[in-house]
């Protein structure tokens, strides 16, 4: 058994050793000593042993053994022992430990003690591990001492949290411990809280006592006094002020007081201002009040200490919706605090730009919004990113402003951006036909530069595939004219198509915006014939099925090329000024229906030689012919009305849809037939995009009977799980 | 009212560690392991506060020592750096020209005085002066050690 060491000796040990390893061999053998000490039970120097044990155990390892130590020391008649004993209970033991039982008769026992010391540590340590039972069963005793005329214990009872359960009088002579129970108590109870309101004219007095006294250095902060007591009351008053229009007349002298008082050069001043408006920001105070509040946080925004600044922003963020106007004043400190090097800041001046920004100050604030997107910490750049499109979508000034932001966001932060985004995108270009020419410019320079952010390049690779010939025309008005040639066009789109870095999709865009140029360009049709058929055998099952019926387009139908390939037309949006997301998308989706009607009148000969008895056409030619129909029905159409999608020889075919849910469409085929003959062994066939699930039902009969006897309907189950946008791929 | 009070050294040491709230050791364990590396890694000239979970956190660094105070939301966040200044002031007062070392070789010291200040989570008492007198006078009752 080597013998005791002194507390200090074994801390310098244990700092000595060199290795995990050393140090944990100094613990053990030192926790041996300290154990074999325990067990001799009439030690002199109990208290250095168990700090030694309490020092062990802040650096990590296990000290349980010393639990039942504690106990014994907190029974012991010497104020050594019983200091440490309460420490080590305070540190060792807590409610689930069961010796914590054991103790609770040493407390109640040292709570009646003569000596004001030892009342306070038992005090002490019944308030930080005191089991709610514990506190039940001492209440009477603290009851007692809260009487006491000793100020000292008072002043400990009163900051007790237990003493909730006891209390009844309100006490004048402790003054913090007061206010914070008295706080605690409203909080927890509303009748309280009725009660309590009366004493509002006493705070303030007391208040207006603290803002005007003289110096008391005991309890003066850099020239404030008191300030922790000072912050107390004033949310106490908050508390108090609530809700409640007579207390809150009452404080609003008072408050306008410490605000316009109280010194702001340090920090204690701040603190004690700062509660000073979240209790004027939550009370019913009166105007002049409230701007006075938002002032003194524009001024905190103005303050050099990074921490006045976060609370400043902190605090506007929570009333940036209810005094919108008043924070609208300081809208440019708080742009200019995007600059600001702290993330954290950063990250709150973003959310109340965003929050701040109106129609009139639209074109400032996206000017430094896309300044501070370009230099942004990358955990806040989608959000920013969606923020911006959000913003530019409610007060656009213009189209083309418009455009370009959008265009700038996908330059900057192209790869952060939601997904919907390009379908949106495409959307607002096509609806913008005065700027077809200049977007297109200004994407194909921005093709030219980079294709590594994939959202930018399909949206480009898009619009080529469908303005090439304004793009080739090479004038523009709003921007300076570039003479592009037709090589240079099909040379940037098959540098996409061959990028590594291009994703299958954006793959797929260029692919056919390639396709659409077929028919936009005069004389490099062959190279585009010959792209699209070595695309033919890629592995990439995508891209092959569209090089094919592209090739397909070319070989067999090529007099359908210039109709199936023509002009997009205008998708008529059908609300105006609502944000983007899922609104956009609805609105996208609506207007589809319009724009199917629209294409289909517009395209009969898509399905010609489909219908016929004996006809021994392949599948493949049904297949894509319905292809073509079919792919902009799929999913969220709301009921389209019934369609005439053919009508020869006599045989009609009309289509109607109805939505059934987000995803699920069913589509009506009825057919007829006018002519003299009957026709039999008649079949539909369709074929749907890969995103689309195809269910068809059995048709009502196979047959159709002449002069319009009988009608043959048949139903169609599309199923769009993924919701694929607007594919104006094709 | 506040939650915890830890101090530890710029290695990661923990030099005091006060809980106001009743939780389990490995809980503590956590907090101390999670408290550490989110205010070590902290560049040095940002702001002093942070959110954890549903607590803030304020630290402050004096020489080499970090102070850390997990407070409720609706406490004052430039207030918990003055209570945290406060303590550091009482600690200078007791040992004179406070330093690590004096923690560490006198931590059950640094407790007695800090449950002078604090309770329950709420400050005690707000002058110096009497916190000061108290803690010597705790200190006159300790019985002399055994040599």
């Amino acid at each position: 058994m080597s013998p005791s060491v002194p507390l200090q000796e074994m801390i310098r040990a244990i700092r000595s050793a060199r290795t995990q390893c050393e140090e944990r061999g100094v613990i053990q053998r030192e926790c041996a000593a300290i154990r074999a000490q325990f067990r001799n039970t009439d030690n002199e120097g109990r208290s250095h042993n168990l700090a030694k044990l309490l020092y062990v155990h802040m650096l990590g390892y296990p000290a349980h053994f010393g639990q039942m130590e504690c106990v014994r020391m907190i029974a012991s008649p010497r104020y050594s022992d019983k200091r440490v004993g309460y420490l080590g209970a305070m540190m060792l033991l807590d409610e689930k430990q069961d010796a914590s039982l054991l103790i609770t008769n040493s407390i109640k026992n040292d709570l009646s003690h003569s000596n004001q010391y030892v009342q306070s540590l038992a005090l002490c340590t019944l308030a930080c591990m005191g089991s709610a039972e514990m506190c039940r069963d001492l209440a009477p005793e603290i009851d007692r001492l809260l009487r006491s005329s000793n100020s000292y214990i008072k002043k400990k009872v009163t900051a007790h949290p237990s003493v909730l359960i006891v209390v009844s009088s309100v006490l004048t002579c402790v003054l913090h411990g007061a206010v914070v129970l008295i706080t605690q108590l409203c909080e927890r109870s509303p009748e309280t809280l009725e009660r309590f309101r009366k004493t509002v004219p006493d705070l303030v007095q007391i208040m207006k006592g603290l803002v005007i006294s003289g110096y008391s250095p005991d309890h003066d902060v850099a020239g404030v006094s008191d300030p922790f007591l000072q912050v107390r009351i004033l949310r106490l008053l908050r508390i108090l002020g609530r809700h409640n229009e007579a207390a809150s007349d009452a404080m609003n002298d008072l408050l306008a007081q410490v605000a316009t008082n109280t010194d702001s050069t340090k920090t204690v001043g701040n603190a004690v201002l700062y509660e000073t408006v979240l209790t004027v920001l939550d009370i019913k105070s009166e105007s002049g009040l409230r701007v006075l509040a938002v002032n003194i946080l524009g001024r905190f925004l103005l303050n050099n200490d990074r921490n006045i600044r976060y609370i400043a922003m902190t605090s506007l963020q929570k009333i940036v919706v209810t005094d919108h106007i008043a924070v609208q004043r300081h809208r440019g400190t708080i742009v200019d605090c995007l600059k600001d090097q702290d993330a954290s800041v950063k990250r709150r001046a973003l959310e109340l730009s965003l929050a701040l920004v109106s129609a009139s100050n639209i074109r400032s604030t996206m000017k430094e919004l896309l300044i501070f997107l370009s230099s942004c910490p990358p955990e806040l750049r989608a959000h920013a990113a969606s923020g911006i499109f959000n913003a530019a979508e409610r007060y656009a000034p213009s189209q083309r402003w418009h455009i370009d932001t959008i265009l700038h966001v996908l330059t900057t932060a192209g790869a952060d951006v939601r997904d919907e985004t390009v379908p949106n995108l495409i959307q607002l270009i096509t609806n913008t036909s005065e700027l077809h020419c200049y977007t297109v410019h200004k994407l194909y320079r921005a093709l030219l530069t980079d294709i590594s952010q994939q959202p930018l390049v399909q949206v480009a690779c898009w619009c080529i595939g469908e303005y090439g010939d304004l793009l080739l025309k090479g004038e523009c008005q709003e921007t300076e004219a570039v003479q592009v040639t037709e090589d240079d066009v099909l040379d940037a789109l098959e540098i996409v198509l061959q990028s590594h870095m291009s994703t299958p999709t954006t793959r797929g865009f260029a692919l056919t915006a390639t396709m659409k140029l077929s028919t936009r360009i005069i004389d490099n049709v062959d190279r585009i014939r010959s792209v699209v058929s070595i695309y033919g055998s890629c592995i990439d099952v995508e891209l092959q099925q569209r090089a094919v019926e592209y090739n397909a387009l070319f070989k067999k139908y090529d007099h359908m090329r210039a109709a199936v390939l023509e002009r997009m037309p205008v998708i008529q949006k059908n609300s105006v000024g609502q944000t983007n997301g899922e609104v956009g998308e609805e609105t996208v989706k609506e207007s589809q229906a319009a724009k199917v009607a629209q294409k289909e009148m517009a395209l009969p000969p898509l399905l010609p030689h489909q219908v016929s008895p004996s006809d021994s056409h392949s599948a493949p030619d049904k297949l894509l012919l319905l292809h073509a129909a079919f792919e902009s029905i799929y999913a969220p159409l709301a009921s389209a009305p019934a369609v005439t999608v053919y009508e020869k020889n006599g045989v009609t075919l009309t289509i109607s849809c109805e939505q059934q849910s987000d995803s699920g469409l069913t589509v009506t085929l009825t057919a007829s037939n006018s002519s003299d003959s009957d026709i039999s062994g008649f079949t539909l066939q369709a074929a749907v995009p890969k995103s689309v699930q195809l269910q068809m039902r059995a048709p009502s009969r196979d047959s159709l009977p002449a002069n319009g006897a009988a009608k043959l309907t048949q139903l169609v189950i599309l199923n769009n799980p993924n919701k694929v946008g607007l594919h104006n791929a094709r | 009212m506040m939650r915890f009070m830890l101090l530890f050294s710029r290695q990661g040491r923990l030099r005091l560690q006060k809980w106001f709230t009743a939780i389990s050791e490995r809980e503590k364990k956590k907090i101390i392991r999670e408290m550490t590396t989110m205010v070590l890694a902290r560049p040095p000239r940002t702001c002093n506060f942070l959110r954890w979970k549903d607590l803030k956190i304020v630290y402050k660094r004096y020489a080499s020592l970090y102070f850390c105070l997990g407070v409720e939301d609706e406490e004052n966040e430039l207030l918990a750096l003055e209570i945290i200044h406060r303590y550091v002031e009482l600690l200078d007062k007791y040992f004179g020209n406070v330093c690590e070392l004096d923690i560490i070789f006198n931590f059950e010291k640094a407790y007695f005085i800090l449950d002078e200040f604090l309770m329950g989570g709420e400050i005690q008492e707000t002058s110096k002066q009497i916190v000061n007198r108290a803690i010597e006078s705790s200190d006159m009752l300790q019985e002399p050690a055994p040599l």
